[in-house]
């Protein structure tokens, strides 16, 4: 196992979030998939954090992982916002930014 | 045997992030989803962070997977009831399996002396990645970060308090 396993296997899981993120039309879906692909981030940081034997990698991945809560609680209240409004979570029926 | 781990825990959280984007129902994705996490806890295991893999279980899979999973019983009740009522037997093996993991935590938790707890809590020069190392880099160069980071938690609370209050 070397750092080219882990960077690909955090470019192939980044690749199916981004594709889950154009795909899906569920919200909470693409918030989901918005997780994975942080999560593949994460992957790589912890993945150079040992074999450049430096902590600041696992520091950065504690950051991600607190910004990956606050944005997961806000983007969840704003589902709820919009079931509330527009009864509905599909993201193509709320296009009245759009234009 | 480490390489051989690797593949096996990097395979599981490739079919379940696919499984994430396939599956059409999203309380089924967000299941999928604490596979994959926690398979990636795995592997951070393999890469000498142990800390981080704990709060990958902790506070990942744990604590926002489960506000998923709220969120979507919450505004999609229909999504996850639909197979539920089908195998009653479930619950039967779900009691049973609850029991056998009691009955494995007790000796655990019995066994715990806090005399023989470890009393040194600093270590200079520990190796990267333990949690000591990790815990006087965070509090001492990225004090500041850090501190920054409570002041964004606590936007976010009042965002979320304001966007998710029904409107009177």
């Amino acid at each position: 196992m070397s750092i080219v396993h882990c960077l690909i296997l955090s470019a192939l899981l980044f690749t199916v979030g981004t594709v889950g993120v154009i795909v899906k039309k569920n919200v909470i879906a693409i918030f989901l998939c918005i997780e994975l692909m942080l999560n593949a981030v994460n992957l790589s940081f912890v993945a150079f954090s040992k074999y450049l034997n430096q902590v600041h990698g696992q520091i950065f991945v504690f950051f991600v992982m607190v910004v990956a809560a606050a944005e997961a609680a806000v983007g969840l209240a704003i589902a709820i916002a919009l079931h509330r409004n527009r009864k509905t979570l599909n993201v193509d029926d709320a296009d009245i930014m759009k234009w | 045997m480490e390489t051989l781990l690797f593949y096996l825990l990097g395979g599981l959280a490739l079919i379940a992030a696919i499984n994430v984007v396939l599956l059409r129902r999203v309380f089924y994705s967000a299941l999928s989803l604490i596979v994959c996490l926690s398979a990636l806890a795995g592997i951070y295991l393999l890469l000498d962070a142990p800390f981080i893999a704990a709060v990958q279980i902790i506070v990942y899979a744990g604590a926002i997977m489960v506000l998923f999973l709220f969120v979507i019983m919450l505004l999609d009740p229909f999504s996850a009831t639909a197979h539920v009522d089908k195998r009653p037997y479930l619950v039967f093996f779900a009691v049973v399996l609850g029991t056998a993991a009691l009955l494995l935590l007790y000796p655990l938790l019995k066994s715990y002396d806090p005399a023989r707890a470890p009393h040194e809590l600093l270590i200079p020069d520990a190796r990267p990645g333990t949690v000591t190392h990790l815990a006087a880099t965070l509090f001492r160069d990225y004090l500041l970060p850090f501190e920054v980071t409570s002041v964004l938690i606590l936007v976010a609370i009042i965002g979320v308090v304001v966007l998710a209050k029904r409107q009177t």
